[in-house]
């Protein structure tokens, strides 16, 4: 039956203690209240607790897939707990229907001395899957985790990379109605990450899928929706592009921006950094001139200049030695200007880090991250954070 | 965005019934013929205990469902302490020998005086005291550890939570079992042979075992808060072999007299030893009562252990 809701949350919330030993004493009377099968306060904050989710509705059906986002700490895995069974919601409600997969954490119950093999069974099992069906998916599942001939040696000697894919083609296998992903995908390389995220397409349609992630790119590419949290409430739900966009908003938001890091070897005495614009459209110049103070004479040197987007990716590079300027710096003061004819980025948040190195010798004189920042502004298809690119038409 | 449901979505439930495959539906689910019914879970904030009915339900559906789990876990844990140790599965009856040794040692000096009335060799009963002894040691400490080391698997998947009780319960039988092969061979090399009503020791045995179990689920949930638990357990049974009929015979006077009315251990242990070797049947009384006792502690112990799961995994963290 596609396009029933598997997943249902109503007005979920879920305290929190900051205090360890306050928290375990509220456990021990949150104990007592449900042994004794009353009620209790369980909508009112006690000393030190605070909603870590909180009022929190949505829905998900088979076939949709909802991308949970949002900051650390934000309540994304608490919330993922909740919807498992793991702990029980201090308001509201879930009901859940079918059969449940969770893929919080890969390789649960490994014993690092038995065997792959060995492994293998208990995790199945621990997964909620039969003997019978081990049996049947084991080729399957040797064949997908690509460990060979190691299936038969014991976990402790796998790398790190191995128990993952043995984990993940596990719980590959099981043919849930509902499946909760946390991260887990985070590691291990780019080839089977990409192997493990074509299965959850496969996967997709007969599944509902919620996918937390701090990698937009995977939010948008299987999400149809997300759900953005900030400190436990509902800032967005809705299409992921809106919500992709809001989160990298947040998350270049004032205090966020990096930190710059300046550093300047003797005899260079400071160092100044000038853009021309700080807001630039998409295709204009880019200038940055680069002043220095230098206590004698250096001689030749080049600079290397690296373009970040927001999430810390470089994206462009210069170095003026490919463009065949000589730059010469003499004892006092010197400016190096650099002028990058058209940078095509798209809209976003940037930052420049400047490195000045020596010709001779090799030494680096200046290095400053993140030493200055501009934006890149542009059209942009409405409602989404996708950016126009130009086309060129034929006549 | 709240659609309607086609159950209603405030029935308080809860546990971990949700992996349960789809052909376990509870009645009620909806579904068509040509698509199995989905089985439905739903969680709020109120306390199983409302819905006692649905409640026993999923304890015994959950019981039912955690068998194939347990007996893997029986399975890993037994050939990863046989392959992660040198001494493998000997350390099941190194601590009976080293206790009946401390014991055998006490009387050769005079500490502990022999009473012909035991109507054995002083060594065999030091010994099958022991060996009966740290079954009822196993068993207290067995649930809290094998719940304490699948923290993670607990704080991450959603399992039948039963099956942890099942497999620490399966490595207790299975250490007891190779204690017994070493109880024969004792008896071998004393050369004393079994009264004809040695199978029925297994009363006895059994009634220890449960009690010692009962005992260690009860500690379970505040043993999983408080690290406290099993300190004290390690200190307080090591004292507690010397307060219990272990190397000693129950005097007719006096207080340790009473030995067998106040100490959970004493009577099992006093009637298994008389059945496997002197052929009396000395404390049958307190025993069933003890083995009745249990029986229903042990359903309690099971809820205590089932309704405080979401809690101590919200409160012990991933």
């Amino acid at each position: 039956m596609p396009g029933e809701v598997l997943i249902q949350a109503d007005g979920v919330g879920k305290k929190f203690c900051r205090d360890l030993k306050r928290s375990l004493w509220y456990g021990v009377k949150d104990l007592g209240t449900e042994l004794t099968g009353r009620t209790g306060a369980k909508d009112r904050l006690r000393k030190q607790e605070f909603w870590a989710v909180d009022d929190v509705s949505f829905e998900v059906r088979r076939g949709e897939c909802l991308g949970l986002i949002g900051h650390n700490g934000a309540g994304k895995s608490t919330l993922l707990k909740m919807l498992n069974g793991l702990i029980k919601p201090d308001r509201g409600s879930i009901t859940m229907r079918g059969r449940i997969g969770a893929l919080i954490e890969l390789g649960a119950g490994f014993n690092p001395i038995l065997t792959g093999r060995e492994n293998v069974y208990v995790n199945g099992s621990v997964l909620g899957m039969t003997k019978q069906e081990i049996d049947a998916k084991f080729d399957a599942i040797v064949e997908f985790a690509e460990i060979g001939e190691f299936i038969n040696a014991p976990v402790q000697s796998y790398s790190s990379g191995m128990k993952v894919r043995l984990g993940f083609a596990v719980a590959a296998q099981l043919e849930p109605d509902v499946l909760l992903i946390d991260e887990v995908l985070a590691v291990g390389d780019v080839k089977f990450r990409t192997k493990c995220y074509n299965r959850l397409a496969e996967m997709q349609d007969r599944c509902a899928f919620i996918l937390v992630s701090h990698q937009m790119s995977h939010i948008s590419f299987i999400c149809d929706k997300t759900l953005l949290l900030k400190r436990g409430q509902t800032l967005f739900h809705g299409k992921t592009a809106e919500g992709v966009q809001l989160y990298m908003k947040e998350n270049t938001s004032g205090d966020d921006k990096p930190e710059s890091c300046v550093i300047v070897d003797d005899p260079i005495r400071s160092v100044d950094f000038r853009v021309g614009s700080d807001e630039l459209p998409v295709g204009a110049p880019l200038h940055l001139d680069v002043d220095l103070q230098a206590g004698m004479d250096i001689g030749e040197v080049y600079v290397r200049l690296i373009v970040h987007d927001s999430g810390h990716q470089s994206v462009a590079e210069l170095n003026t030695q490919w463009l065949g300027v000589d730059h010469r710096i003499s004892s006092g003061a010197s400016t190096i200007p650099i002028a990058i004819n058209s940078l095509r980025l798209k809209p976003g948040d940037y930052h420049v880090s400047v490195f000045v190195h020596g010709i001779e010798g090799l030494r680096t004189y200046v290095s400053a991250k993140n030493c200055c920042s501009f934006r890149v502004e542009g059209p942009m298809f409405p409602g989404s954070s996708d950016y126009v690119l130009e086309v060129a038409h034929a006549d | 965005m709240t659609q309607a449901s086609p159950l209603p979505t405030q029935t308080p439930s809860a546990g971990p019934a949700a992996e349960l495959p789809p052909s376990a539906s509870p009645p009620g689910s909806t579904g068509s013929p040509e698509h199995p019914a989905l089985h439905e879970v739903t969680y709020t904030p109120g306390s199983g205990l409302r819905q006692p009915g649905r409640l026993v339900g999923e304890m015994w559906g959950d019981l039912f469902a955690s068998r194939g789990l347990a007996w893997r876990l029986i399975i890993r844990n037994l050939s990863a302490q046989f392959r992660g140790a040198a001494l493998g599965w000997a350390w099941a009856f190194l601590p009976p020998v080293a206790a009946a040794g401390t014991f055998i040692l006490l009387n050769a000096t005079g500490v502990i005086a022999s009473d012909p009335a035991i109507g054995m060799p002083y060594a065999v009963f030091a010994f099958v005291g022991t060996i009966l002894w740290q079954s009822f040691v196993d068993a207290i400490q067995k649930p809290l550890a094998v719940v304490n080391a699948s923290r993670s698997m607990l704080t991450k998947i959603n399992f039948p939570r039963e099956a942890l009780l099942l497999a620490g319960i399966g490595e207790v039988l299975f250490n007891t079992t190779i204690r017994l092969l070493l109880l024969v061979a004792v008896l071998l090399a004393f050369q004393t042979p079994p009264a004809w009503t040695f199978p029925l020791a297994l009363l006895g045995l059994g009634t220890l075992i449960l009690t010692g179990t009962v005992i260690g689920v009860m500690l379970t949930p505040i043993g999983m808060l408080y690290k406290d638990v099993q300190q004290a357990l390690t200190m307080l049974l090591g004292l507690l072999m010397f307060l219990t009929p272990v190397g000693w015979a129950v005097p007719d006077a006096g207080f340790r007299s009473y030995s067998a009315w106040i100490n959970p251990a004493a009577a099992p242990l006093l009637n298994a030893r008389s059945l496997l070797i002197t052929g009396q049947a000395d404390y049958l009384g307190q025993t069933l009562i003890m083995l009745g006792v249990a029986g229903v502690l042990t359903l309690l112990g099971w809820l205590l252990y089932r309704l405080a799961m979401p809690i101590l995994i919200e409160r012990i963290g991933s």
